[in-house]
């Protein structure tokens, strides 16, 4: 299928991608010759197949409800690229 | 005969003899870098004083009497996507520059345990992306045996640092054929295990339930050795598999006769290169001398794989990869103003041209009015491909193929057209789909010299099924001896 | 038309924080008031490479949860990733449960004036919270604590079956009444740990489709939430006389104005991106583990409350308060297992005890005293051995002792006199003091017999036995 440079833009913001012009165009062009090609799936009669969305499926494992040492805040916000006291630190949102 | 020369498990055994000390190996190991990095360029960084420290005090095991496990002090390369505390790691990606991770991934804990020098980082496709190395945010790698050419991705750096015997050995990992395809193009032996084998817990992630590290050697003894140290239930990771984990060295020289091996049609089509495919059924020829039977058999969806692998993994991978916002670590734009431009601007000026394009490609397969027809039907034929290969083992033991279609490609010559380079994968990607282990060993060069890889593709955790049929094919060959010309 | 000629249809999502030690999907504890990101960890902080392992406690009170409200129990439930992107959502998704959900088409009984109504439960689910954003922090900034992040929650998602902010109230409060006996969620609106959001529409009395409905935040309370309720009822039903429609928001309870007021998203229209959550494999729930659940179950506080009115024969009011938390009910049944004058015990319940109890900010758990001993001090006082009054004040000593009642009634010489001669005695003293009031008394005047009562009883130090006191002077009086 072809995408159209409106799709692009509305993926890219949903992905918080600022593409500039000329990527958006390339990844039109791009996305739509990779969409054309997988549109071969298409063909295939899948209606009574189960999805796979695990490669295996192994008994689930789980952890005992009990507390584990956490980081020390200066660990935690040591690659932080603002932060203030023991906290991360962003532009002022907006609500 | 240099000390890099060595294999791990000879260079094991002259540590074991006291022959050698750690502290030798791994300044051998740097010095070789120091060497023909400049050349090979398989390393993002070297930890020279880590590596230094860890091979002391492996030596000071080895004279106690007491050496952590048999590789104990044998140094290793580790893939930029393997999380090392105190350790820079990037993914090849310019987001994560100065990342200082504050925790070791478990294969990480697990091989410094078992005593193994860690020397450095390997170069990668940025976030695993790519099946040339060239998607490094930084540079690309280049293969040791045509340095015009490529050592094959994602995990490049790591196959060319083995190959040019910069390493003894390396881990990667194999989201698509990212182990076995540069394993193929370097002339070195490359095994994805099984799904859940080994845990991913501290690894960069790409696709959630395709990726899978693994051992890059130049033997497969040496293979079947180092998966014995990584090779465990991680509780850390809910993926990871309870199986029990067998002596992958048992029976690594039991020989393949009475054994069936299948061989896939569907993976011997038009546009495999001649020599490859010459090569590869010279290796048939070879496993039928050596006692085992080849049936031909049918993987019907293989035609399928690709698109349904391109749908799938940039889906994971766009999920995945929002974590890299600017917020907590890693690159923030210098220019943010706003929380909007903290998230677009990062991840515009973060990420590189291929991670974009599978994350838009995701983030459109998951969206609404597009999930069903994309994210979910290829969800489905990804039941049908893993039925596929559910047949086929049960009329035979191991399928083999070529790993790659092609021998290595020149650098740049793919980077325009991504169709052309996602075609590099055809062979190895149905294995991720299905979750099965699959190795790829050395099995020849072409007139020009490039190494052509074999695939072996086995049961669920038959690992050790596939380390004794490529050992069976090993072991008649020196393939592994010859040094590239560096 | 007037609002009485529309009909409201509301349904309420909770959001019950778990009463686990360490969060959802890491070990970090999910203490309440720590300083920001002390509780974090590469895995709530959606560091590169980490992968959530599920806290098998957050599955065993889900599936507790929806046994007691009838649900069906999903063998296999699948885990989803809810894609955004906001500072306090680490990851860039929220592992949640989408259309595989643990619990489906469970029921929660309510009183309404018109008697029961079962409100259908749609789903519950189980995710993981997103942290805090700080936005007045100054400097233009916001401040980013993750402590709260991963901290696990169950969504559960009633149908709209709820038809004014009564019901509502109604159904949430049993609600919260449900998962504190449960012992899965403190309760607590103020803090956050238990929450809600509603959906309101209306549409015309009589019509069967559904209006277009708005989703209402931070109702902290119950009177908020019947508040906004009400408000936005009214406000749906303005929007409509008036011609208009009502757009689908999420509208945000302005506490200081008292009213609804639309959230506008400054953000492009969601898109989640559901899909299912590789890194977790689908929860599986044994048969077996279902049952032992289930045998395990509390009584239930409705259930509770229906057998306390027929069992101790008491009052649907005192059953009510008694039967509101389990420790008390649980007390309750304990005294009531030493005193059988249910409703007199009840009456103490509801009078000293409740007051001890506030007063003193004791909890239950704290009481010095036995129900043992509760039940001897009543029986005191239904032997006359101690008056009522006096009664009261042994049990403050118990109260803040632990003593016997016997070792304090003792002590403070508060025991009651009912020796008939001793008695007999001031009788006669004070009758032989008051010869005219006598007369008076036999003229007709009876209310002269309130004055030798209280003659007596001051002369003993009000430690006379009243039913003997009055029974005597009778005597003497010639009745």
């Amino acid at each position: 299928m072809a995408l159209t440079l409106e799709q692009v833009r509305h993926v890219a913001t949903l992905a918080r991608l600022s593409l500039t012009p000329e990527e958006e165009q390339r990844f039109t062009t791009q996305l739509s010759a990779v969409l054309d090609a997988v549109e071969q799936l298409q063909s295939l009669d899948v209606e009574a197949v189960e999805p796979t969305s695990h490669a295996t499926l192994t008994s689930s494992r789980l952890r005992e409800d009990v507390t584990r040492p956490s980081l020390p805040p200066e660990k935690s916000l040591a690659n932080a690229p603002a932060k203030s006291d023991t906290s991360f630190a962003v532009p002022k949102i907006i609500e | 005969m240099q000390l890099t020369d060595l294999t791990m498990l000879e260079l094991a055994a002259k540590l074991a003899a006291g022959e050698v000390s750690s502290e030798e190996a791994t300044r051998a190991s740097l010095t070789r870098i120091q060497q023909v990095d400049p050349k090979v360029r398989a390393f993002l960084r070297v930890d020279e004083a880590g590596a230094l420290a860890a091979a002391r005090a492996s030596d000071v095991r080895r004279k106690s009497g007491s050496p952590a496990s048999t590789l104990d002090g044998v140094p290793l390369g580790l893939k930029d996507i393997f999380l090392t505390e105190g350790v820079e790691t990037t993914a090849g990606s310019r987001i994560l520059e100065g990342f200082v991770p504050p925790y070791d991934a478990t294969v990480v804990r697990l091989l410094k345990e078992a005593g193994l020098p860690l020397v450095g980082k390997l170069n990668m496709d940025e976030f695993a992306m790519g099946s040339s190395n060239e998607s490094s945010a930084f540079f690309p790698s280049h293969n040791p045996w045509d340095v015009s050419r490529t050592p094959g991705g994602s995990s490049g750096g790591s196959a060319a640092a083995v190959a040019a015997r910069e390493v003894f050995g390396a881990l990667g990992t194999d989201t698509g054929g990212s182990i076995r395809q540069p394993a193929a193009l370097t002339n070195t032996v490359g095994l994805k295990p099984t799904y859940g084998r080994v845990s991913r817990f501290g690894v960069i992630a790409f696709a959630s339930s395709l990726d899978q590290p693994g051992p890059m050697t130049r033997t497969v003894a040496d293979a079947a050795a180092l998966l014995q140290v990584i090779a465990r239930p991680d509780a850390q990771d809910a993926t990871s598999a309870d199986a029990p984990v067998p002596d992958y060295s048992a029976d690594l020289e039991a020989g393949v006769r009475g054994l069936k091996l299948g061989v896939p049609r569907e993976y011997f089509t038009e546009g495999m290169d001649p020599e490859v495919e010459a090569a590869v059924r010279e290796a048939l020829r070879e496993y039928e001398r050596l006692g085992a039977t080849l049936v031909d058999v049918s993987l019907p969806h293989t035609k399928y794989a690709l698109a349904t692998y391109y749908l799938i993994a940039p889906a994971e991978a766009s999920s995945n990869l929002a974590r890299y916002d600017g917020v907590r670590f890693g690159l923030r734009a210098k220019d943010a103003r706003s929380l909007r431009d903290v998230y677009a601007l990062t991840r515009e000026q973060g990420f590189g041209a291929e991670v974009k394009r599978r994350i838009m490609l995701g983030t459109f397969a998951l969206s609404s009015g597009y999930y069903d027809a994309h994210y979910l039907r290829a969800q489905k034929v990804r039941t049908l491909i893993r039925e596929d290969f559910t047949r086929a083992f049960q009329q035979v033991d191991a399928l083999v193929s070529p790993t790659s279609p092609v021998p290595a490609f020149k650098l740049g010559e793919k980077v325009e057209d991504p169709l052309s380079m996602y075609l590099m994968d055809i062979y190895t990607l149905p294995c991720n789909l299905a979750g099965l282990p699959g190795l790829s060993v050395p099995c020849g060069f072409t007139k020009a010299g490039l190494p052509v890889g074999l695939q072996i593709l086995g049961r669920p955790f038959d690992e050790a099924g596939l380390l004794r049929i490529a050992r069976a094919y090993e072991r008649e060959h020196d393939f592994f001896r010859r040094s590239a010309p560096l | 038309m007037p609002v009485s000629d529309f009909q409201p249809v509301i349904g309420l999502e909770v959001h019950a924080q778990l009463l686990t030690q360490s969060k959802i999907f890491c070990g970090c504890s999910t203490a309440f008031g720590a300083e920001p990101n002390r509780n974090t960890c590469p895995v709530c902080l959606g560091m590169p490479g980490v992968l959530p392992v599920l806290n098998q406690r957050v599955a065993e009170f889900a599936v507790r949860t929806g046994l007691a409200l009838e649900c069906t129990i999903r063998p296999t439930s699948v885990w989803s990733r809810k894609n955004y992107f906001y500072p306090d959502l680490p990851k860039g998704y929220q592992i949640t449960q989408f259309d595989q959900p643990i619990c489906e088409h469970g029921r929660l009984v309510i009183d309404t004036p018109q008697g029961e109504k079962a409100i259908r439960i749609l789903r519950i689910h189980m995710e993981e919270d997103a942290g805090k954003s700080v936005h007045d922090a100054g400097g233009g900034q916001s401040l980013v604590d993750l402590n709260r992040a991963g901290v696990p929650l169950l969504e559960i998602v009633s149908q709209p079956d709820l038809r004014d902010a009564d019901e509502a109230v109604e159904y949430l409060k049993a609600m919260r009444d449900v998962l504190v006996y449960l012992g899965v969620n403190d309760g607590n609106l103020e803090e956050g740990s238990f929450r809600c959001d509603a959906n309101v529409s209306v549409m015309p009395k009589g019509s069967t489709t559904f209006g277009q409905r708005c989703e209402l935040k931070n109702l902290n309370s119950f009177r908020f939430l019947k508040q906004a309720i009400e408000y936005e009822i009214a406000r749906q039903v303005d929007v409509i006389e008036s011609g208009g429609k009502v757009v689908q928001e999420t509208r945000l309870w302005d506490v200081n104005k008292g009213v609804t007021r639309s959230m506008r998203s400054k953000e492009e229209a969601h898109d989640y991106r559901y899909f299912p959550e590789p890194d977790l494999p689908p929860l599986h729930v044994s048969a077996e583990a279902i049952d032992a659940a289930a045998k395990a179950l509390p009584e239930l506080p409705r259930a509770k409350l229906q057998r306390f009115t027929s069992q101790y024969g008491l009052p649907a009011y005192d059953a009510r308060i008694l039967t509101a938390e389990r420790p008390l009910a649980d007390y309750f049944e304990a005294c009531a297992g030493h005193y059988k004058d249910y409703k007199k015990l009840s009456n103490w319940f509801l009078g000293e005890l409740m007051r001890l109890l506030k007063e003193e900010g004791t909890p239950l758990s704290a009481l010095r005293f036995t129900p043992a001993q509760l039940g001897e001090l009543l029986g005191a006082v239904d032997q006359g051995m101690v008056s009522a009054n006096a009664g009261k004040d042994v049990l403050g000593e118990m109260f803040r002792t632990g003593k016997a009642p016997a070792d304090i009634i003792a002590e403070k010489g508060l025991a009651q006199v009912s020796d008939t001669g001793a008695i007999e005695a001031v009788v006669d003293d004070i009758l032989a003091k008051n010869a005219g009031e006598i007369e008076k008394y036999r003229a007709g005047k009876k209310q002269v017999f309130g004055f030798f009562v209280g003659q007596v009883m001051r002369a003993m130090k009000g430690k006379g036995n009243p039913a003997l006191v009055n029974e005597l002077l009778k005597k003497k009086l010639g009745d």
